[in-house]
């Protein structure tokens, strides 16, 4: 047997499934008015977009962006809650706040039609000829060949973004 | 059935992608704290990967370029949370307070 018995409609059912885990993730996000709940939300988009990556081949950013997104982003997101507080005031409602909304969700549509028709309309070129496979081997490979510098450069910076986060957050506290 | 083979084109991640990005600036004018404006930051940093890594797949002739790229990505992503993170600290340390709109004392 060479064909598993119903495989395409459970690969289908799967990305579809990676798709809306997306979609309600990120309205989530957005929707709620319980910081926390935001975070949850950005959980959730974070794995079905591992998904997605996963259906583009690339199963090794899938691991990466669980890693880097659920385990530290937002891991991190939640410790600033935790010293921020940023729910103990309800903040009164008004008439501002309506009309920022409504500002806020035509932006949005608006920019949802636009590039949702650009990309469904534009005429892509068909790709040329493959010269690697995109495997994590080659993805290894280029990172410490082609793309060496720009590898260390990233690590300078995360370097730098850790020691700068350590030196603002400290000031201003009195020695123990 | 079109709809379960629509992983084998770009055209639905796109529209993910496109969706995710309105998601993200429509929380980003939405959201009154710093915090709820950085994780909308970090959906709209999802939805750029997510593009990214559609149209390597479909029509990039060397697949491992936009997988380095998203790599990068993440990086400067996550390095961004740790410096917000550390400035809304300092932020609520001076103010008791991370609401955008308290922080007016720049405001001519």
């Amino acid at each position: 047997m060479d064909h598993f018995p119903a495989q395409d409609l459970i690969v289908g059912t799967v990305f579809l499934l990676c798709v809306a885990t997306t979609v309600a993730g990120a309205l989530l996000a957005v929707i709620t008015t319980r910081i926390v709940r935001a975070v949850c939300g950005l959980a959730i988009c974070c794995v079905g977009i591992a998904g997605l990556y996963y259906f583009l081949h690339s199963p090794f950013l899938a691991l990466m962006e669980i890693l880097v997104y659920i385990g530290a982003v937002c891991v991190t997101i939640i410790f600033g809650i935790m010293l921020a507080e940023p729910d103990l005031t309800y903040e009164s409602k008004r008439d501002t706040t309506v009309l920022w909304g409504i500002v806020a969700l035509l932006a949005g549509a608006a920019i949802c039609w636009g590039l949702s028709r650009l990309g469904l309309q534009g005429p892509w070129p068909a790709p040329p000829a493959q010269v690697s496979d995109g495997s994590t081997k080659a993805i290894g490979v280029s990172l410490l060949s082609t793309y060496s510098m720009a590898f260390e450069a990233i690590s300078l910076v995360l370097f730098v973004a850790i020691l700068g986060a350590l030196v603002i957050a400290r000031a201003g506290r009195t020695k123990a | 059935m079109k709809l379960l083979h629509a992983y084998e084109q770009a055209d639905v991640f796109l529209v993910v992608a496109a969706f995710l990005l309105a998601v993200g600036i429509y929380g980003l004018i939405r959201r009154r704290t710093l915090i709820g404006m950085l994780i909308s930051g970090e959906i709209i940093f999802s939805a750029a990967s997510l593009n990214f890594m559609a149209l390597n797949r479909f029509h990039a002739p060397d697949p491992t370029v936009g997988q380095v790229f998203v790599l990068f990505i993440m990086g400067l992503a996550a390095a961004e949370v740790a410096i917000a993170l550390s400035i809304i600290i300092a932020v609520y340390r001076n103010y008791h307070s991370i609401k955008a709109r308290e922080l007016a004392d720049l405001n001519g």
